[in-house]
């Protein structure tokens, strides 16, 4: 690689203001993912500390609203996606052979449309710890007409930044698509692609097909609210149901943007350390491309108890209950290609590991949440609640945590501190499942979602869940502090990493030059 | 490995919760209806199934971890797929589905059957009540969380916590033994959602549309429940209460409930004394209004909800105060109550807000005055 030796990094605050450079906007993805993980843990904190004992202890029910949506916006569109584009900028072109993104101005400008959409989102609530109004309190999934008609007037601004951050998805997928497709070393055929590369390619055109549907809500939440639509209600000749199935038409495709790219990295992490290849690279290839089918044919799963006719209850019942099968295919690919290996338990195979156990609870509870007349007592209650943050944190977070402890070597050219990477393990797994499981019973038992107090018979389990969650809050701290560790020194990393690795990016040296490949690598 | 002696112990902890977590539920309720039941037992089969996949899986997962590692010499493997078990670990979970599928229909559809009911009830979702209208008899009546006080952070510590908090309500719905009752769903304003978990029951209550439910029980006895759906700040403070009598103690309650009727009317006629309009005045104005004005009647400025204790309306012509408590105030969250209360309720309330917190104006409004402002 002689390039290495002439790198020209541009210097000072228009490196990164102005940077085109697939690495550089990779890690500011990934630090503003980071950032976003405390602001929007500090919330959940708030939540589980008033929920730690029945009664209103800490935040009045108003603000207490207030945190569970800007939570949940924030973990979905500031963490989870942006840590995963981060990972797809650094990875992408170094995994097919690419020198960078096909469409490097563009990259640049959907990295700065984020904080500019999320500044936003947080001013509204800055404005209302300060007594101007209320922030967004209608929940993640804004259901009109409590996100319309009752709704405080900051809504406008969620309305400009959830438009903001959808151009930002569709260009970041657009980019990502255009790079996969020109890009690819001379020999890499699509049935050769890394599986991380695949499940992003498949992710890609979920966004592109669900952000605009998003964007349709919003548009038409906005006219309601102003422009003296009425979409979304009945007394102007609307349907307040209309805004649930097209959200939802976005929000179930919307999941599986948050965890396909997850399967991808854990495909890339358990061959590395079981030190043999992935188990039916061709099945996990189709097994992807059909729960992304399948995910938009099941939407309304999420809508059971609205009243839809029972025939369209069924269908939705059994598309939903479909979805077990690619699934579990995934599941027990990796099993497979765990059997037989020689396995090392490094962080990243650790988080690996964690997420396939953990992520398959989580589809055991999909699986239940499936079956429509169970569902009645399931929908909107903490059983939901533990299922999709058995899925999200302990599935997606998991793996992006996972990817970050595989490749930081290669980013930094520095080996983490293991000891410590592996303490991060414990403290986390741990205390996720000490906050989570409880979930279940306390669901089970009749606790609604999203109420700031509750009554006495749901008290240990939700004490449970708030000293788990705060081990969980600060255990990621030290999270923090490895990266900076790792960024600033360590034992230097080889080429190749990890013995067991394959991989074009590992043919480079760490770290890893800044324009990648400069001679496209031949693919056998 | 240690994730799975985690799951087996969670296991052991679901298997062993009785004695050891006799006083917590743990599991959802078989509930009391005949679809309560069948869905209490998909669930069931559907967990323990699952629960059994996961011990072949982990299994699978935690003997590679143990004796396939490398510090105990394992060596790789070479194989990367095998088409026979690829093609039976899509087929076998099939046949597992369809097991599931049957059952699940068969519940569902008995559970949407809303037809040939002996009598209906039309809920309707309010923020943040319930109102019930029982469509056969002449009885309607709002259903109001009875300690109003636990949704603010400044009163909540007043109301004792025992075992029904956040779960009794004023009014209570009455629905006799042994007959197939169906609710009707809709809300006044926002969604919200009836849920009672004992008759596996959740429907959401939708603004300008109706919903179905049905149940029949045959146990009379109090059965409790939620508003499932998020409906705005007080979204955790509006239960259910739903009470199954005998078909005699049902008779004797409908009863009751219109000779209550005609005692009010006979109410609205006569002239009410200032104590007689205070005491009840701040009656209804807890139950109705200090969700959004609070107790103090200083109410939440920074969300939308103005105080009322030295307000200009409240301390000023006494004819826009009746008019903006009868009409609501469109397009904010103050709504109509001229169509949810009656003339003496209203008189009382708004002699009470003129006169509490130090407003102190020395007007009464009598029944008669709403009458004529209606
Ligand atoms: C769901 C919340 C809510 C409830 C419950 C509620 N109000 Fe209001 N109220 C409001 C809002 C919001 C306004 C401001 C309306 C506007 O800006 O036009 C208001 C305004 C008023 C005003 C005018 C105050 C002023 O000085 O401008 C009066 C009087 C009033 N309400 C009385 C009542 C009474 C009496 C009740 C109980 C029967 C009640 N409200 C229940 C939300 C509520
Ligand atoms: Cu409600």
């Amino acid at each position: 690689m002689s390039d290495a030796h002439h790198d020209h990094k541009p210097t000072g605050i228009g490196r990164w203001l102005f940077s085109t450079n697939h690495k550089d906007i990779g890690t500011m993805y990934l630090w503003f993912s980071l950032t976003m993980l405390f602001v929007g843990g500090t919330m959940a904190l708030i939540i589980r500390a008033e929920l730690f004992q029945p009664g209103l202890q800490i935040v009045e029910p108003e603000f207490f609203n207030q945190m569970t949506t800007l939570h949940g916006l924030i973990m979905v569109f500031g963490v989870i996606m942006p840590a995963f584009v981060g990972l797809a900028n650094w990875q992408v072109p170094m995994m097919i052979g690419a020198p960078d993104m096909a469409l490097p101005r563009m990259n640049n400008w959907s990295f700065w449309l984020l904080p500019t959409a999320f500044s936003m989102l947080v001013a509204s609530l800055i404005m209302s710890i300060m007594g101007m109004g209320s922030a967004p309190n209608f929940g993640w999934t804004f259901y009109a007409p409590l996100s319309t008609t009752f709704a405080p007037a900051s809504t406008d601004y969620f309305i400009f930044s959830v438009h903001l951050l959808g151009i930002s998805s569709v260009m970041g997928a657009l980019n990502i698509i255009a790079t996969i497709m020109n890009m690819r070393a001379p020999g890499m055929t699509y049935m050769k692609m890394p599986i991380f590369v695949w499940t992003w390619f498949i992710t890609a055109y979920l966004l592109i097909a669900v952000m605009p549907v998003l964007a349709a809500a919003v548009t038409m939440m906005l006219t309601d609210r102003n422009f003296g639509t009425s979409f979304f209600s009945a007394a102007g000749g609307g349907d307040p149901l209309l805004f649930q199935h097209v959200f939802w038409f976005f929000g179930h495709p919307e999941v599986y943007i948050m965890i396909l790219p997850a399967f991808g990295v854990v495909s890339q992490i358990i061959p590395t350390f079981a030190r043999k290849k992935l188990f039916g690279y061709t099945s996990m290839v189709y097994a992807t491309a059909s729960i992304a089918f399948l995910s938009f044919i099941v939407w309304a799963h999420h809508m059971v108890t609205t009243g839809m006719p029972v025939a369209a209850e069924l269908f939705f019942m059994y598309a939903t209950m479909l979805i077990a099968i690619p699934t579990g295919v995934k599941v027990f690919n990796w099993v497979s290609t765990m059997w037989r290996g020689s396995l090392t338990f490094e962080t990243p195979m650790l988080f690996a590991i964690a997420f396939v156990v953990l992520f398959t609870i989580g589809g055991f509870t999909g699986l239940m949440l499936a079956i429509a007349p169970a569902d009645f007592q399931y929908q909107d209650t903490y059983f939901v609640v533990a299922h999709f943050h058995y899925v999200l944190v302990t599935g997606s977070l998991f793996t992006i945590m996972a990817a970050v402890y595989y490749w930081i070597p290669k980013w930094t050219g520095n080996m983490y501190d293991e000891k410590l990477g592996k303490v991060h393990f414990w403290l986390t797994c741990i205390s996720a499942n000490v906050l989570f499981f409880p979930m279940h019973f306390v669901g089970l038992a009749g606790m609604p979602r999203r109420i700031p107090d509750y009554s006495i018979q749901f008290t240990e389990f939700n004490q449970m869940a708030s000293i788990g969650a705060f081990v969980f809050g600060f255990s990621q701290l030290l999270f923090l502090y490895i990266v900076i560790k790792a960024i600033k020194g360590g034992n230097k990393a080889t080429t190749e990493v990890w013995e067991g690795a394959e991989g074009l990016e590992f043919t480079l040296p760490s770290p890893a030059p800044f324009h990648s490949f400069t001679t496209p690598p031949q693919v056998k | 490995m240690s994730a799975i002696i985690r799951y087996a112990g969670c296991l052991c902890l679901m298997l062993a919760s009785s004695p050891l977590f006799a006083a917590y539920q743990l599991d959802m309720s078989p509930g009391v209806t005949s679809f309560s039941q069948g869905a209490y037992e998909i669930h069931q089969y559907v967990m323990w199934i699952c629960v059994a996949i996961g011990v072949v899986v982990f299994g699978a997962m935690a003997y590679s971890i143990i004796f396939h590692r490398k510090s105990k010499g394992a060596v790789a493997a070479k194989f990367d797929d095998n088409v026979t078990v690829e093609i039976l670990w899509t087929i076998i979970p099939i046949f597992i589905l369809v097991s599931m599928a049957i059952p699940a229909t068969n519940v569902l559809l008995e559970m949407e059957d809303t037809s040939k009911s002996d009598m209906s009830i039309k809920v309707t979702g309010y923020q943040w009540k319930w109102h019930y209208e029982y469509l056969d008899e002449d009885i309607s009546f709002f259903s109001n969380i009875s300690t109003p006080e636990a949704a603010s952070l400044a009163t909540n510590a007043s109301v004792p916590k025992d075992e029904n908090y956040l779960m009794e309500v004023d009014n209570r719905v009455v629905i006799p033994a042994n007959k197939k009752v169906r609710f009707l769903f809709t809300s006044n304003d926002v969604i919200h959602a009836w849920w009672i978990p004992a008759f596996g029951v959740k429907k959401d209550a939708l603004p300008g549309f109706i919903n179905e439910a049905w149940a029949r029980v045959a146990e009379p006895g109090v059965y409790r429940g939620k508003c499932a759906e998020l409906c705005g700040m007080n979204h955790g403070f509006m239960p259910i209460v739903v009470e199954v009598k005998s078909e005699a103690d049902y008779a004797a309650w409908v009863g009751e409930q219109k000779a209550a009727k005609s005692a009010l009317a006979a109410s609205a006629t006569k002239t009410w004394t200032m104590a007689e309009l205070m005491k009840h005045g701040e009656k209804v104005y807890t139950t109705n209004c200090v969700a959004c004005h609070q107790v103090s009647g200083e109410g939440i400025p920074a969300a939308g909800f103005p105080a009322l204790k030295g307000g200009a309306i409240a301390t000023g012509d006494a004819a826009k105060h009746i008019d903006i408590v009868l009409k609501g105030s469109p397009g904010t969250a103050m709504q109509a109550f001229g169509a949810q209360l009656n003339d003496a309720d209203l008189a009382a309330l708004i002699t009470y807000e003129r006169n509490a917190w130090g407003n102190n104006t020395g007007d009464t409004v009598q029944p008669s005055d709403i009458k004529s402002a209606r």
